[in-house]
């Protein structure tokens, strides 16, 4: 199927482009505005990127596997990232990540049936000092417990 | 005690409040000194970079090509990625148009027109309160083409926010530069330097966030009341940022130079439970560790640190108590460079794979004294064979903690050797080989 920007979006990326000599440098922030219209970065996203800006469909691709923030599989509507990195780990996240685990029954990348949820262990994410943590899209709960972990899951499986 | 970064005064982070308190006077001030003016200023300052490697800051400023008819650019990193460190963040929430003015002087004093801020995509709230400050600025005239009249100067520049993707990797300076450009975080080959050869081949100046923000107020104040903060040799305040097992975790703006223990054990008020410490990572996941034994006594900054045999890096301090799994610990640290590792140099991409397999055999209760060996060696080969840091920052902490804690790795392995079964691959290897006659040798 033919992936194609709306004309808000397109927009977006006139001016993400607008702040770089070179049409490439706007990759980034254009992958974002894909990921943000069509959940994921599927291989017509990616023709369609490539044909923007110029370049070649593999420099696209080159770029969405090396960073993590790129999804190329649909994630859940509530995508769950649970820190486990060091200082995270000190103050108990394995049980965190383990009691969420258990409660979607997922594991790392995996995506929930009714595709409401998603799981992902996450490398440090900056909140070492309010630790542990979990985020939920681009949302950050810290000084976290695994009841408050609980909470937040059933309160978003509520909103539905 | 004074504070320059994150300074007490309510809501400063909004442009009226900033204003009111001198905001963008050092700004005014910089633009009628000449560039080269600022340079010496900053360097007589003894202001040293934040983020890691603790260089001069006017010295690398005074790298930048005089004359070249190259646009120059000024990148300011704020992929904050090491872990342990969260210090950037509250820069971004608290004191952002400091760090605008700093980079408004910063770009007069190496000719640049255009600033990139580098932030971490994860930082979603942070880049946008930085957005909603930059917008502030812009509107407000400091920012971009009215620049020229609000501070009645030919100069004028422009600051965009570039938003990272999850790879800790784009935090090292040549390896940020590509991925703005839209590469992949490969890092750069060093030398040409930045300076010479930055993005897009133009000159370029990398600096972190806490870094920029001291800029404007050792404009306003002078080098020398800067240079009399802190230790001589390192001066200023510092973000120290304390996690792990301590009672009040955070971070603590102090001069340089305090006591690591009175870190600890003053401003986050003790381990909990009064319990022993048996490790300290004083400057994020990458630095050497401490023992708990080696802590008494050490300074926070660049020279003491190296002396005390580790390093400043983001002055992240890691604290763990004496019940703390060390095994587990360098488990993580390892599978977290085994998964930043950009896979570029095969020492990196393949020592470190093969790091935290030999660590998940130990902590699985399956490793052998040998092992401990083995990783030192493994660590070593990667050490110094590598393009960028990555390569010592994963192998230093395997390194050391070995060293530092021999005793408790060798109580956690087997005293036997396992000697590996043969590699049948090997050893089916044909021996004879026919010739183009038809004969055989054996």
């Amino acid at each position: 199927m033919e992936f194609k920007f709306t004309e808000d979006n397109l927009k977006r990326i006139e001016e993400s482009l607008s702040r770089y000599p070179q049409k490439r440098a706007a990759l980034m922030p254009v992958l974002f505005i894909a990921q943000e219209q069509n959940e994921y970065i599927s291989g017509e996203v990616m023709t369609e990127i490539s044909r923007i800006l110029e370049i070649t469909p593999e420099d696209v691709l080159g770029v969405v596997t090396f960073y993590t923030m790129y999804h190329q599989q649909p994630v859940g509507k509530y995508h769950i990232q649970v820190c486990t990195n060091v200082s995270c780990m000190l103050k108990g996240s394995s049980g965190i990540y383990e009691r969420v685990k258990e409660k979607l029954g997922l594991d790392h990348m995996q995506v929930t049936k009714d595709k409401l949820f998603s799981l992902e262990e996450v490398e440090c994410m900056g909140s070492c000092g309010t630790a542990p943590m979990l985020a939920v899209n681009e949302d950050y709960f810290e000084n976290l417990t695994k009841e408050e972990a609980d909470q937040i899951i059933e309160s978003l499986k509520n909103r539905n | 005690m004074e504070k320059i970064v994150l300074p007490d005064i309510k809501d400063v982070h909004l442009i009226d409040v900033y204003l009111r308190n001198e905001g963008y006077n050092g700004a005014k001030k910089a633009f009628t000194l000449q560039p080269d003016e600022i340079i010496e200023q900053v360097k007589r300052s003894g202001l040293r970079g934040r983020g890691g490697a603790a260089f001069s800051a006017g010295l690398k400023w005074s790298f930048m090509p005089k004359t070249t008819d190259k646009p120059k650019y000024l990148c300011v990193n704020g992929d904050e990625s090491e872990p342990g460190s969260f210090k950037d963040r509250q820069i971004l929430e608290h004191n952002p148009h400091q760090l605008i003015e700093g980079i408004l002087i910063t770009c007069y004093a190496i000719g640049a027109k255009t600033a990139y801020i580098y932030i971490r995509g994860e930082y979603h709230k942070w880049i946008k309160l930085f957005e909603k400050a930059l917008a502030d600025a812009y509107a407000n005239g400091f920012v971009g083409d009215l620049m020229k009249e609000k501070f009645n100067t030919d100069f004028f520049c422009n600051i965009y926010v570039h938003k990272g993707a999850g790879a800790y990797i784009c935090g090292e300076e040549s390896s940020l530069m590509n991925s703005l450009e839209g590469h992949r975080g490969y890092p750069r080959v060093k030398p040409p330097f930045p300076a010479q050869n930055g993005l897009w081949g133009c000159p370029t100046t990398i600096n972190n966030i806490e870094t920029i923000t001291n800029i404007s107020p050792i404009i306003m104040k002078g080098w020398e009341w800067f240079s009399k903060i802190g230790e001589p040799k390192h001066p200023g305040t510092i973000l120290y940022g304390i996690s792990g097992h301590v009672n009040k975790p955070g971070v603590y703006e102090l001069p340089t130079g305090m006591l690591l223990t009175d870190l600890i054990y003053k401003y986050a008020e003790g381990v909990p439970g009064n319990k022993n410490i048996l490790c300290v990572i004083p400057g994020g996941s990458s630095m050497p560790p401490l023992r708990g034994d080696q802590i008494d006594g050490v300074k926070m900054d660049a020279e003491s640190l190296r002396a005390a045999g580790s390093a400043i890096g983001t002055a992240a301090v890691i604290v763990m108590d004496e019940d703390t799994d060390l095994v587990k610990v360098l488990e993580r640290i390892a599978k977290f460079y085994h998964h930043e590792s950009c896979g570029q140099c095969t020492p990196c991409r393949e020592g470190t794979g093969w790091i935290l397999k030999i660590l998940n055999r130990i902590a699985d209760g399956n490793g052998s004294i040998h092992d401990l060996d083995l990783l030192v060696s493994v660590a070593g080969n990667i050490e110094g064979n590598t393009i960028c840091a990555l390569g010592e920052a994963a192998a230093w902490p395997v390194k050391f903690m070995i060293q530092r804690f021999r005793d408790y790795f060798d109580k956690r392995v087997s005293r036997e050797v396992n000697i590996p079964p043969i590699n049948k691959v090997h050893s089916m290897r044909h021996t004879e080989i026919p010739l183009a006659d038809g004969s055989i040798i054996t």
